[in-house]
């Protein structure tokens, strides 16, 4: 788990352009940051220096961990649950596939506390290894009568919800949330809200970048 | 780490037989060139038997090579790259189970593809056991080697385009031992050598490529 993420004075260049500069804060486990900004304002590079992906210019991010504090991207990365502007999702592929596979990339079975403890059974009545919870995931993002489909039949916006259970399944304290309620409709984003309340409500971090935070976010910042 | 390194080699497995058909494409190409030399060259069998090892040797590494620009392309322009860096399995690890999974629907299915073609060029028996046991030991090294390009050309635009350029010249190595072995058994010497340094190669390919990848993977998600 984390306890706490902080921004040191940090900026970020791309190219040319200094984006931001002497940029601090804090986020303790249970709060949200809301990220807003003009368009090119340097939300979407501000989550990816947090996510690791880019180095700071200056400046440095520290997460707090039962380990210890850390400025090490590698391991930012470890605690990092991504929702970036692509969904990370194969057309090829079905909606449980889809999960099954980024379970076990990210090493997280797919645990009962994602659900809201309810069960599910296979077809044939009887419970099959990580099924249950599969199944009630899918359904908690509405989309369990999809679960056999590819993903090149699903429209965008449930392209997004399929990578809000994915993002669910990856067991990660650390969201990084890259415009969440893009493609939604309003119950979607009414979904987006709960499931970021309940991050918090269970000691995550959640860092948004967004032009509409629908009042979540403890803290908010404007770039 | 094992699981999430065969996860990810088993969906890419997946995908190229579901998806795009570059394994079948490969295939094609490999049997089209194979079928139009004999015809270009005409009926002269001991100068089609000469030139078999060096022609198949080519062909092969550039049917390899029409799928290779993808090796990373399509995580890349959907996300699951930042995904997949993201994840406890370290890139390396990762470039070297797409490297896997690239040999195995291409590189494999070449090799075992020749003898076939190879009686098109009256080969005979023991220089096609050659040829095939050369493409066995030789072709993990065009899926390595290819790996470096792919990764290195992922943000280009039409950088398909520019990965032979960059490839070709590398695998010279390749070509060169590979098409040697087959001579040399013709000409009634044991092509051991030749077949030695091809191994060399190709492992010297295998073990340092995925590194090399990895390090232009991290590049072009910081970019």
């Amino acid at each position: 788990m984390i306890s706490a993420l902080t921004a040191e004075n940090i900026a970020c260049a791309r190219g040319e352009r200094r984006l931001f500069d002497g940029l601090s804060f804090t986020l303790r486990a249970g709060q949200a940051l809301a990220v807003g900004g003009a368009n090119g304002a340097g939300k979407t590079s501000l989550l990816r220096l947090l996510a690791g992906f880019l180095a700071p210019f200056a400046g440095r991010v520290v997460v707090r961990t039962a380990e210890g504090d850390s400025d090490e991207a590698e391991t930012r990365a470890r605690l990092v649950g991504w929702l970036g502007h692509q969904d990370g999702l194969k057309p090829q592929m079905t909606v449980r596939e889809q999960l099954v596979f980024y379970a076990r990339l990210y090493s997280a079975p797919l645990r009962p506390s994602h659900l809201g403890g309810a069960t599910g059974t296979s077809p044939a009545g009887a419970p099959r290894a990580g099924e249950a919870d599969l199944i009630s995931l899918l359904e908690q993002v509405g989309l369990s009568r999809q679960a056999d489909l590819p993903c090149r039949y699903l429209s965008a916006g449930q392209k997004r919800r399929l990578a809000l259970a994915r993002l669910l399944v990856s067991n990660r304290p650390l969201w990084l949330l890259d415009e969440p309620f893009a493609a939604l409709d309003s119950a979607g984003q009414a979904l987006v809200a709960d499931l970021m309340a309940r991050h918090c409500g269970e000691g995550g971090i959640v860092i948004a970048a967004t032009h509409d935070p629908l009042g979540l976010a403890h803290e908010s910042l404007t770039l | 780490m094992s699981g999430p390194f065969v996860t990810l080699l088993l969906r890419d497995l997946k995908l190229a037989a579901r998806g795009g058909g570059s394994a079948a494409l490969a295939l094609s190409f490999f049997a089209l060139v194979a079928t139009l030399v004999p015809l270009g060259v005409g009926a002269d069998l001991n100068l089609l038997a000469r030139v078999a090892g060096g022609v198949l040797w080519v062909g092969a590494v550039l049917a390899a090579l029409l799928s290779l620009d993808r090796l990373f392309q399509g995580d890349f322009e959907d996300g699951s790259l930042e995904l997949i860096a993201l994840s406890p399995l370290p890139l390396e690890l990762a470039a070297l189970a797409k490297i896997l999974a690239h040999w195995l629907a291409t590189g494999l299915a070449l090799t075992l593809l020749s003898p076939l073609l190879a009686l098109m060029f009256n080969l005979p028996g023991n220089a096609m056991r050659m040829l095939f046991v050369s493409l066995l030991v030789g072709t993990p090294a065009v899926s390595a080697v290819g790996a470096i390009g792919a990764s290195l050309t992922l943000s280009l635009k039409r950088g398909g385009l520019i990965l032979p350029l960059i490839i070709l010249p590398l695998l010279v190595p390749a070509v060169i031992f590979g098409a040697g072995a087959v001579g040399a058994v013709l000409d009634g010497i044991a092509g051991g050598g030749a077949l030695g340094l091809l191994a060399a190669f190709s492992g010297a390919s295998v073990l340092l490529s995925p590194f090399a990848a990895a390090a232009c993977v991290r590049l072009n998600l910081s970019s």
